[in-house]
């Protein structure tokens, strides 16, 4: 156990995260897990705040909670799914797994829990994290981002693009029967085709 | 940093195995699973946020601005598929997408 201030919300942001974790996986109806995982995400970003990764906390809370989760809010609430009939034999396979995450969460915590550094492996840092009263955290992020990870960053960006195009092309569907717009066929009328000249006898119509 | 890594990796490695439970615990519930690997990867980006702090190395940090990057594309497809399978079958059931099988 730690003791003083840090410690204080180090146990209460982790608390909190593991809980409502808990919760995301355990609650019935799958509203309740999306706004659960949004208060594990807000922890979440308070441990990174705590590490003094910032700029990673903000983007966690406004990009990750305000979009992601967002959506998933959105497609939870669209589909008109009957959730109760899909807990029909939920716990068929709990046994097993409480029996793999007992075993998956002990061998985690015995090789991580005693984790230390072997002194070797301060000579081995890549990008050393400025201080923080010299240059802000988003700043130095930048700084190495923009340059020595340029390409990485360009293909996360090209990762997003795909991503975006492939769920347009895959949910977009055109409805039948909806009266659209066709500019091409607006521009592309002659007077030949636009008009048609009727002779009209008399005291007959069309 | 006060408190050590080694807290950090504990608390990752339980919502890590929270989120590999919540796949056997909602089998039959997509979207729960779905929800089960963003378990899984904020689990991912806790070691490499607290791994780049104990170190002072800045690239953990890079590394989990792309690992955000691809959860969010991941997560975008992952429920056009959901939705797109919804319109065809009305049901998201785990069962029901073996259909295409043999």
């Amino acid at each position: 156990m730690l003791s003083g201030l840090e410690a204080a919300f180090f146990y209460l942001f982790a608390f909190i995260a593991v809980a409502s974790a808990f919760m995301v996986i355990s609650s019935r109806n799958p509203v309740h897990s999306v706004l659960f995982l949004i208060l594990t995400f807000f922890n979440a970003a308070g441990l990174f705040m705590l590490t003094g990764a910032e700029f990673l906390a903000m983007i966690l809370l406004v990009v990750y909670v305000g979009a992601v989760m967002v959506l998933f809010l959105f497609v939870v609430m669209m589909l008109d799914v009957d959730f109760a009939e899909m807990k029909q034999g939920a716990l068929q396979y709990a046994p097993i797994g409480a029996l793999v995450g007992l075993i998956l969460a002990a061998e985690l915590i015995i090789v991580l829990g005693g984790y230390t550094f072997a002194p070797q492996l301060a000579s081995t840092v890549a990008k050393a994290t400025p201080d923080l009263a010299a240059r802000s955290n988003t700043a130095a992020l930048g700084d190495i981002l923009y340059t020595d990870y340029l390409y990485y960053f360009q293909i996360s960006g090209l990762v997003l693009l795909v991503a975006m195009i492939g769920a347009i092309v895959l949910t977009l569907r055109h409805k039948e029967g909806v009266k659209r717009q066709s500019i091409a066929a607006q521009v592309g009328r002659t007077p030949a085709t636009g008009m048609e000249i009727r002779k009209v006898k008399s005291g007959e119509g069309i | 940093m006060v408190v050590g890594i080694a807290h950090y990796l504990t608390v990752s490695a339980i919502l890590f195995t929270l989120g590999v439970f919540g796949i056997f615990l909602n089998r039959r519930n997509i979207i729960v699973i779905l929800m089960s690997v963003e378990l899984i990867l904020l689990a991912v980006n806790i070691n490499f946020v607290a791994f780049s702090a104990a170190l002072h190395d800045l690239v953990g940090q890079v590394f989990a601005l792309f690992v955000l990057t691809v959860a969010a594309a991941e997560a975008a497809i992952g429920l056009a598929i959901l939705v797109v399978f919804f319109r065809n079958r009305g049901s998201i059931a785990v069962e029901d997408v073996s259909a295409m099988k043999g």
